[in-house]
């Protein structure tokens, strides 16, 4: 009994708060839209009978999905989405690793303080911490004034409201969900790995590539997944630091739910979204499914 | 006489008494009424004003985008009793039979109506059947005006030629160009540069505005509707195509921190778009009586005068002109003189293919692919 609970309840947390509403969303994205409260047609209601209902589904059509494929504007804003999170994530890979690599190799008791700091920001508003960088990257903001006093640039550099200040909102925001999955699988590897690899002749770079890197792969994938799949569907950043030339898809569906008021075809956007996101994530299992096997 | 006991006892009892009465008057409900209006568009002081004179809390909550607004009241039960949507949407909603209609036997003060004013609200609400102006104003062009002078000389400034021309838009690429994000804007001001309807549903006529945008894109640093504000008065960017109101503030907020950057408004000779907020209930506002007790409040020309003291927007209410401080009143940016009035044109509601026609020129614009 007790064993059935504990396998229910992320089945109930599944129903509840993912399929219920993903149903909700995709049975939007089958209507018709209308200028009404709420703005599409038409509208179940369980009360009506089931033949009510049998017709009202007849109603319903796959069109909004024929209309997004038909406009080249909602492929591009997917692919550009896709480019800007896949960049940023290798930037952040790139900045988290030595990051985390030094404070699984910092002195015991030095590790507890290390983690606080990364974990600092998370105090303050993400949305304050996002309008700080408007401050940092203007023209006549912090770092255009550091450079021109030091001489190293003569006109001031314009970062804010491209997609330069874009990648670097989101590396700077999504950078501890990189660095603490990555701190924990290089904080568990057993030193005397690399000792051995040091007795055997292996120099200190090599034993890096032979022995540390391959196992903090796992921290890497769930890094970059936990840094790649928010960043897709990033709304916040690119709309404050971002120029207008930043197409991304959670902006393309902001227009299509706020300026058209089109909520079936902002909701079949964000149905293409998840599917877009899924294909990935079942990948990954899948892949991680073979290594244990292989590994048996 | 009584002896202290008994008189202590009774002051006691009377104590008790007087607990006893707050307590079941507080059980009858306290009268409140939600106002759900445009941030930074009020002085508090009135509504604090309001409470004392009717005894009414007021719950105030604000928004930045008719969009938002829009989205709130088509999904239902906003919980608002008062709510302030621009003309052009005011008018879909009404035909989305998302308002009630005014009882005007309430509003005793509706007599204090412009009716210059309500003459061109009647486009978005007939007779003013749903809705009472708030504050109007104009889209026009805020600059800085030291950076204008350097790249323009004495050249005018009160044309469109300013950001619609491009060879002159180019000159301001360096320092910066913002737009409103919105098409109703900007789309409908380059129609009126180019000598078109505003109102246009031509679909070729409306890509020709859109090309003229286009041509201009490469000089625009953003799209956006309200960061113009802080990056005007920090001398971040020099010219700003906005809403009259948040480039005047723009200017006080310079003046405020003394940064040296002059910021000036100009309504265009070609003609601008004027544009209305305007107050309405909601159908199922739950404190209906409370809400016309606040608009009959807001119609006295000495509480909307103090209003607009504050916030540097005309009103629509002609006897409140009396109350209007003489900076406010004098400045052709606020109160446009009758040459520049009958330039300024409204914008109607889209229907919802044309609305998709323009929202996808729009981002063909905005992101210039």
């Amino acid at each position: 009994m007790r064993k059935w609970l504990v396998i229910a309840i992320p089945y109930v947390w599944m129903i509840l708060f993912f399929l219920i509403p993903f149903f909700i969303v995709f049975k939007i994205s089958l209507s018709e839209s209308e200028i009404s409260i709420p703005p599409y047609t038409p509208v179940f209601d369980i009360f009506e009978g089931w033949e009510s209902i049998k017709a009202k589904i007849g109603e319903l059509d796959f069109e909004k999905y024929s209309f997004i494929f038909s406009d080249e504007l909602y492929t591009s804003a997917y692919l550009s989405s896709i480019k800007i999170a896949a960049v940023s994530t290798f930037l952040t890979l790139l900045i988290a690793y030595p990051l985390a690599y030094g404070m699984a190799r910092a002195p015991r008791e030095w590790q507890p303080t290390l983690m606080m700091f990364v974990i600092l920001p998370f105090w303050t508003s993400f949305l304050i911490r996002v309008y700080a960088w408007i401050g940092i990257l203007k023209n006549e903001g912090l770092l255009n004034a550091l450079l021109l006093n030091l001489g190293v640039i003569s006109e001031p550099l314009t970062i804010m409201n491209t997609t330069m200040a874009v990648y670097i909102g989101i590396v700077y925001s999504y950078l501890p969900f990189m660095v603490l999955p990555l701190y924990a699988s290089l904080e568990k590897i057993d030193g005397r790995l690399l000792e051995a690899a040091e007795d055997l002749g292996s120099p200190p770079w090599k034993a890096f590539w032979q022995v540390t890197f391959p196992l903090s792969i796992p921290g890497i994938v769930a890094g970059c997944f936990l840094v790649f799949i928010p960043a897709v569907g990033e709304f916040v950043i690119p709309d404050l630091l971002g120029g207008s030339e930043t197409l991304m898809i959670g902006k393309t569906l902001w227009s299509e739910f706020f300026n058209n008021r089109d909520w079936p075809v902002a909701s079949a956007v964000a149905v293409l979204l998840l599917l877009v996101l899924i294909i990935p994530i079942v990948g990954f299992q899948w892949a991680q499914q073979r290594a244990r096997e292989a590994g048996r | 006489m009584l002896n202290p006991g008994i008189k202590r006892l009774a002051t006691l009892a009377g104590v008790a008494a007087a607990a006893l009465a707050v307590a079941s008057a507080s059980f009858a409900k306290d009268r409140e009424v939600k106002v759900y209006n445009w941030s930074d568009y009020i002085d508090e002081s009135i509504l604090a004003d309001f409470t004392k004179e009717t005894g009414i809390k007021v719950t105030y909550d604000v928004f930045d985008s008719n969009e938002v607004l829009e989205t709130k009241l088509l999904a239902g039960k906003t919980g608002y009793d008062i709510v302030v949507p621009t003309g052009a949407f005011l008018s879909r909603q009404i035909k989305a039979g998302v308002f009630q209609k005014l009882d005007k036997s309430k509003l005793t003060n509706i007599g204090n109506v412009w009716p210059e004013v309500a003459k061109r609200t009647d486009v978005y609400d007939p007779n003013g059947e749903h809705a009472i102006t708030y504050m109007w104003g104009t889209t026009g062009i805020g600059y800085n005006e030291a950076k204008i002078k350097e790249r323009l000389g004495d050249a005018p400034v009160n044309s469109w030629d300013l950001v619609f021309k491009p060879e002159i838009a180019a000159k301001f690429k360096d320092c910066g160009i913002f737009m409103l994000d919105s098409p109703d804007d900007i789309l409908s001001s380059a129609l009126r540069y180019l000598g078109i309807d505003p109102n246009t549903k031509d679909e070729a006529e409306l890509k020709k505005g859109a090309e003229l945008l286009k041509s201009i894109r490469p000089n625009v640093r953003k799209f956006h509707s309200s960061e113009y504000i802080n990056a005007l008065a920090d001398g971040d960017i020099c010219i700003a195509v906005g809403w009259s109101g948040d480039i005047l503030q723009a200017r006080d907020r310079a003046e405020e921190a003394k940064n040296g950057h002059v910021i000036k408004y100009s309504i265009p000779k070609e003609g601008a778009m004027m544009w209305f907020d305007m107050m309405a209930i909601p159908k199922d506002a739950e404190n209906v009586a409370e809400a016309h007790e606040f608009l009959n409040y807001l119609l006295k020309p000495e509480v909307i005068a103090k209003a607009s003291n504050y916030i540097n927007y005309a009103n629509g209410n002609l006897p409140s002109k009396e109350f209007i401080s003489e900076e406010v009143k004098n400045d052709p940016a606020i109160y446009p003189d009758e040459d520049t009035m009958s330039k300024l044109f409204v914008k109607l509601a889209y229907d919802a293919k044309t609305q998709r026609t323009v929202t996808r020129l729009w981002t063909g614009v905005v992101t210039g692919k």
